[in-house]
C-alpha cells in the first residue's frame, strides 16, 4: 500500500443483478487531500462510495480504509471504522422527525457521553462552520436543498472524522449554493485535514477544488491525476467527458437497428 | 417451459425472501442496545404503535361486544337460555375474536404505518446515512418498533376484550334485560384461566410477533421507490392478515382440537 494513500483499492470486482459495475478496479486516494471521482451517470460512482463505506461487498479484490481491510470486518469492526468516517448523501439523509440542532447531534449523542452543554457548543460550532448556526431550530421541511445538504454536512462532521465522502454535492443546486458548497468543501479540507472523496459529474467545480481526480466509465478507471493532467489527458473519452462533447466514443445515439428499416424504407421487417 | 422457468423464478424468489426475513430477524434479535438508550426508543414505539391504537380498538371492540350481544340474545331466546348470554359473549372474545380481530385491525393501523415509515426512511437515505454514522439501524430504528408490536398487542387483545364485554353486558344487560347476576355468574363459571383466558393470550403473542415481524421486514426489505413504499404496505396488510387467519386455525386446532 502506498503509505500516502488514506484507502486503497486493488482488483475490485463488483457485480449487480448479473451486470458488471467494476470490472478491476484499482486506486489510491491520498490522506489529507481531495479526491474527485467523475464519470457519466450511472458507471458506479455512488456504489464506488457504498463499497468504501463498507455498504457493498465486492466480487473481488481488496478495500483498505484507514489500513483496515473493509470486506473483511465484522459488523462491530465496520460500525467502529465508519465512526472515522462521514457521509454527504446526495439527498441530505436528515432525520425529518429532528430539528436541525437534533440532526447535528445525534451522532454526538449515540457515540459520546458528553454532556448537554458541551453537545451545544459543538453542534453550534457546527452550524456556524456551515454558516446555518441561526437555523437551528428548524425542521428538515422547513429547509432549501441547498441548506440541507448544509446541515448534512455540519452531521457528518460532528465527530470530526478522518475521511469524508461527499456524494454529487453540487446536484441540483443552484449557483450561489453551489459556490457555498465548494467554499466548505475546499475550507473544510484546508482546516481539519480531512481525507476528502468528492464525486460528481459537474467537472469545472469538482476540478476546481479537487487535488486528484479520477474518470470512472465502463467499469474502469479511464483516466487519472491532477486537474491539470486529466486536461491534457490524450484519451478521447476523458475529453469528450471533460468538455461535455455531445458525441464520440460515448455515441449520441442508443444502439438501434438501421433507420431505414425501423421507417420502412429499406429491406428487413422491424 | 417458460411457465416453469417463471414458476421456477417465483419458488427461488419466496426462498431468497425467507432467508433474507429469517436473517433479518436474527439480526434484529441478536443486536441488543444498551438499557439506557433502548427503552427511551422503546417507550416512544409503544405509544406511536400502541396507545395511538387504542382508538380503534376500543371502539371496535365495543361495537363487536354489542353486536354479540344482540345476536347472541336473539339466538339463545329461543331456546329460553338467554342467561348464558355472558357465557358466550366472554368466551367468543377471549377464545378468538378477541385475538384474531384486534390482530387485523393492529395490521391496518400500525403494520401499515411501520412498513410506509421504515420504507421511507430507507427511499430518502436516512438507513444509510444511520450506517455510515455508526449506528445500527437494525438495533436504532428496527427493533424498537418489532418489540413494541410485540408486546402491545397482547394488551391491545385484552383491552378489546373486556371493553367487548362491557358491550355485551349494556346490550344485553342493560337494554334487553338479562339479569345480571347470571350474566356474570355464568361467565365466571364456564370462563377458565387455563383453557380459555391463557390460550387467548398465547395467541396474541404469536400474532403480535408475526405481525410486526412481517411489517418491519416488508419496510426494511421494500424497493426504495414511491412504488415499492406502496406494494410493501399492502404486502404488510396483506401477509399480516392471512398469517394471522391461518395461524388461529392452526392454534385453535392444537388448542382446542382435542375430540
Amino acid at each position: 500500500m502506498d503509505s500516502g494513500a488514506y484507502i486503497t483499492l486493488r482488483d475490485v470486482v463488483f457485480s449487480r443483478s448479473g451486470r458488471r459495475i467494476f470490472d478491476g478496479v484499482s486506486l489510491d486516494i491520498p490522506r489529507g487531500k481531495i479526491t474527485a471521482i467523475m464519470g457519466p451517470s450511472g458507471t458506479g460512482k455512488t456504489t464506488l462510495l457504498r463499497l468504501i463505506g463498507g455498504q457493498l461487498r465486492p466480487d473481488s479484490g481488496s478495500i483498505v480504509v484507514a489500513g483496515e481491510s473493509v470486506p473483511q470486518l465484522k459488523r462491530k469492526a465496520l460500525y467502529t471504522l465508519r465512526e472515522k468516517m462521514g457521509m454527504l448523501f446526495q439527498s441530505g439523509a436528515l432525520f425529518t422527525d429532528l430539528s436541525v440542532f437534533e440532526n447535528v447531534a445525534f451522532p454526538l449523542r449515540v457515540h459520546t457521553a458528553l454532556p448537554e452543554d458541551m453537545i451545544r457548543d459543538i453542534v453550534l460550532m457546527k452550524l456556524e462552520a456551515v454558516g446555518l448556526r441561526g437555523a437551528r431550530r428548524l425542521m428538515p421541511a422547513e429547509l432549501s436543498g441547498g441548506m440541507t445538504r448544509r446541515v448534512a454536512l455540519a452531521r457528518s462532521i460532528a465527530l470530526d472524522p478522518e475521511l469524508i465522502m461527499y456524494d454529487e454535492p453540487f446536484a441540483g443546486q443552484d449557483p450561489i449554493a453551489m459556490g457555498v458548497l465548494v467554499k466548505l468543501i475546499r475550507d473544510l479540507n484546508l482546516s481539519m485535514g480531512l481525507t476528502s472523496v468528492l464525486v460528481s459529474h459537474d467537472v469545472p467545480e469538482s476540478l476546481s477544488i479537487c487535488h486528484y481526480a479520477c474518470i470512472v466509465a465502463d467499469g474502469q478507471i479511464i483516466g487519472e491525476g491532477t486537474p491539470e493532467e486529466l486536461r491534457q489527458h490524450p484519451s478521447e473519452r476523458v475529453q469528450q467527458f471533460l468538455n461535455g462533447h455531445p458525441d464520440g466514443p460515448v455515441p449520441f445515439h442508443y444502439p438501434a437497428d438501421d433507420a431505414g428499416v425501423d421507417w420502412g424504407l429499406g429491406g428487413g421487417s422491424a | 417451459m417458460d411457465r416453469i422457468a417463471s414458476l421456477g423464478r417465483v419458488g427461488l424468489d419466496v426462498v431468497a425472501t425467507v432467508g433474507r426475513a429469517g436473517r433479518f430477524l436474527a439480526g434484529v434479535l441478536t443486536g441488543v442496545s444498551r438499557p439506557s438508550v433502548g427503552f427511551p426508543l422503546l417507550v416512544r414505539q409503544l405509544y406511536s404503535v400502541g396507545v395511538l391504537s387504542l382508538a380503534i380498538v376500543v371502539v371496535s371492540g365495543l361495537f363487536i361486544g354489542m353486536v354479540l350481544g344482540l345476536q347472541g340474545y336473539t339466538i339463545l331466546s329461543d331456546y329460553g337460555s338467554e342467561a348464558a348470554i355472558g357465557q358466550m359473549i366472554a368466551l367468543t372474545l377471549v377464545r378468538e375474536l378477541g385475538p384474531v380481530v384486534t390482530a387485523l385491525l393492529f395490521a391496518g393501523r400500525a403494520g401499515s404505518a411501520l412498513t410506509a415509515e421504515i420504507g421511507l426512511m430507507k427511499a430518502t437515505e436516512q438507513l444509510s446515512s444511520m450506517e455510515m454514522m455508526g449506528v445500527d439501524p437494525l438495533r436504532r430504528v428496527i427493533a424498537p418498533r418489532l418489540w413494541a408490536g410485540f408486546i402491545a398487542m397482547p394488551i391491545l387483545a385484552a383491552i378489546f376484550s373486556v371493553v367487548g364485554i362491557w358491550g355485551g353486558m349494556l346490550v344485553g344487560v342493560e337494554w334487553l334485560g338479562v339479569f345480571e347476576g347470571s350474566f356474570w355468574g355464568n361467565m365466571q363459571s364456564s370462563v377458565s384461566f387455563t383453557q380459555d383466558v391463557l390460550n387467548g393470550v398465547i395467541k396474541t403473542v404469536v400474532f403480535g410477533f408475526v405481525f410486526s415481524w412481517i411489517a418491519v421486514f416488508q419496510g426494511y426489505d421494500c424497493v426504495p421507490t414511491s412504488a415499492g413504499i406502496s406494494s410493501a404496505t399492502t404486502k404488510t396488510v396483506v401477509y399480516s392478515s392471512l398469517a394471522v387467519l391461518g395461524l388461529d386455525f392452526v392454534l385453535t386446532a392444537v388448542m382446542f382440537g382435542d375430540f
